[in-house]
């Protein structure tokens, strides 16, 4: 198998169509940067993305142990982020770092958990002989990681986590904007946290069988940051979030197969190159409305965009 | 290492202890981890102390990159970890002064492994008589690979990082106490902050070596935060994480002997978990007469 790139766009697409593992990568692609669009637009509105990485890393030794032990690396994904997230959700709040700004001892307690977590899923790789070029795999991501069985199983998660957060959206929503006044109102904010938890650690886990458990930031953190910059209106941003987030597992997919670089690398080029230009173009706008502001009436304070 | 030797150290702890000392991979490998394992604890606390122990996680992404674009040059992967360290140390130190958002440096270092990963790929396909342990090698490191030349340049390096750290722990333990109060008094905070991070950035670029790029942080967080919570004062506990993250070698690395199917990062690792652990359980027992003491000075950090 060695496709070759032509000009014609359109038969480089049914080139690629040919090859069944292309049509699961692009499908499983898919439905992971739907849900890593959703979530990570909640995730990031909630400057929970430290614990978002986190639960990726966790992934890892789960992805290790389930190859290991000759099961599919996708229950791994998913049994260690979600008992991952489980054990997050339960932990005491003031224990819990939020964002990676959360500095203090806590945030060295997170270290450790993550480097133990690596730790233990190279001795998996290591128990699993003959496993080292999946290890490349499992931490920087590959087009042909999902099989079209594991695409039924990934499916179904993914329908759990949309049906779940559009079932909590309204009070998470709430208790991520205004934690006190939600509380105050009779929202549940630490079930619905710890729900949201548990969502993001299904998110996590699928993004993770895309871009490999170090590169989940790529899909669960550049989309809807670019979308932050984009819109501030919920609705409209969940949706440019899941597009870009799509956009950019397509074209990252693509370009991994008529390249021989791996699809983490394309995917997280992308996006990062995504998030700077709706960093600019926020930052060119605001200069823009500021220039406006100065010449029509000196001296009012200037609105942010 | 052979299932023999291990065996051997199952019939008398000291005869296997003997046993063990007279390989000189193992000799290599404890004077080395020492060294480094010494720099990492003192720096380490300065880290956790100052709330920066995500700067040793982007420096463990920015090794790994360093090093495979040095193999992909045709370089020594030192001289690319290193360089690429340091110089993120210093752009650490800007950034922090201009104050970015989390998840700026989230994707921005996603991005940098991103590039990691392209240059193992560009190395692992282009020339044929490359060695294919490489990637492991940087991602999680090599304790019992270190040769002789290895060991003395850890030492050299750990030596000088350690009496620069010394150097400049006073001021910077001042500024990371109470930084108004320290710049007041005419103590360069912002060099002195850009220093740190610079010989963070080598001290991770040492590291990587020993226990690889992804692991380090773990024995840069977990001897420090384990002696912070064992006390709450500053050069006691100095030292106490440096002689914390050095047991963790010599248990760890002592493990791994008498376990061969034990990767020996593995087993540092959690051994500086699990004191940790056992550092966080005793600080819990005796926490609440402690708690009026510690509470505010770790605020202000």
């Amino acid at each position: 198998m060695n496709p070759q790139l032509t000009w014609n766009l359109i038969t480089d697409v049914q080139q690629m169509w040919a090859y069944p593992f292309m049509v699961s990568a692009l499908r499983a692609g898919t439905v992971v940067a739907v849900v890593a669009g959703v979530v990570g637009w909640v995730m990031v509105l909630r400057k929970e993305s430290f614990a978002g990485h986190t639960l990726a890393v966790v992934g890892f030794p789960g992805a290790a142990a389930a190859a290991w032990l000759g099961v599919a690396t996708g229950y791994g994904y998913f049994a260690a982020c979600i008992g991952a997230a489980a054990v997050i959700a339960l932990l005491p709040a003031p224990s819990r770092a939020g964002g990676l700004g959360g500095f203090s001892d806590e945030s060295a307690g997170i270290g450790t958990i993550q480097a133990l977590a690596l730790a233990t899923g190279f001795l998996f790789v290591s128990l699993y002989h003959g496993f080292l070029s999946g290890l490349t795999s499992l931490l920087f991501g590959t087009i042909a990681g999902v099989s079209s069985q594991q695409l039924h199983v990934l499916l179904i998660a993914a329908l759990l986590c949309l049906i779940v957060l559009a079932a909590i959206g309204r009070p998470l929503l709430w208790a991520s904007i205004d934690p006190d006044a939600a509380a105050a109102n009779g929202v549940p904010t630490r079930l619905v946290a710890g729900l949201f938890l548990l969502v993001l650690g299904v998110a996590a886990a699928g993004a993770s069988q895309i871009t490999g458990s170090l590169l989940v930031f790529a899909l669960l953190v550049a989309p809807p940051a670019a979308a932050f910059h984009l819109t501030a209106r919920p609705a409209m941003g969940i949706a440019i979030s899941v597009l870009i987030a799509v956009a950019v597992t397509w074209v990252g997919i693509g370009c991994a197969f008529y390249s021989p670089y791996p699809i983490g690398f394309w995917v997280s080029s992308f996006a990062f190159g995504i998030y700077l230009l709706a960093a600019g173009y926020r930052a060119s706008v605001e200069r823009t409305l500021r220039r406006i502001d100065r010449r029509h009436s000196p001296g009012r304070p200037v609105v942010a965009a | 290492m052979t299932i023999v030797d291990g065996r051997a150290s199952a019939s008398g702890p000291l005869t296997g202890f003997a046993n063990m000392l007279g390989h000189p991979f193992i000799t290599h490998a404890l004077v080395a981890g020492t060294a480094v394992a010494v720099v990492c604890g003192l720096v380490g606390y300065f880290l956790v102390l100052r709330g920066q122990v995500f700067a040793g996680d982007a420096q463990g992404h920015i090794a790994y990159t360093g090093a495979m674009a040095a193999l992909v040059a045709g370089l020594d992967p030192r001289v690319g970890l290193f360089a690429a360290t340091i110089v993120a140390g210093v752009a650490l130190g800007v950034i922090n002064r201009r104050g970015a958002d989390d998840v700026v440096i989230g994707s921005f270092f996603s991005w940098i492994l991103g590039l990691g990963a392209l240059f193992l790929t560009y190395y692992t396909t282009h020339g044929s008589g490359n060695n294919g342990t490489a990637n492991v090698n940087v991602l999680f490191g090599s304790i019992f690979g270190i040769n002789d030349q290895a060991r003395a340049v850890a030492v050299a390096v750990a030596a000088g990082l350690g009496v620069v750290l010394i150097v400049i722990a006073r001021p910077l333990l001042f500024a990371t106490i109470d930084p108004a109060v320290a710049q007041a008094a005419g103590v360069p905070t912002r060099l002195l902050s850009t220093l740190f991070l610079a010989v963070v950035g080598a001290t991770v670029a040492e590291a990587t070596q020993i226990i690889g790029a992804l692991v380090v942080l773990g024995l840069l967080a977990a001897p420090a935060a384990a002696a912070a919570r064992l006390t709450t004062r500053p050069w006691p506990g100095f030292w106490l994480s440096a002689v914390l993250a050095t047991a963790a070698i010599w248990i760890g690395v002592t493990i791994a002997y008498a376990v061969p199917a034990a990767p020996a990062t593995f087993t540092i690792m959690s051994t500086a978990a699990t004191i940790y652990l056992i550092a966080a359980a005793i600080s819990a027992r005796g926490r609440q007469p402690r708690l009026a003491l510690a509470a505010p000075q770790r605020r202000k950090a």
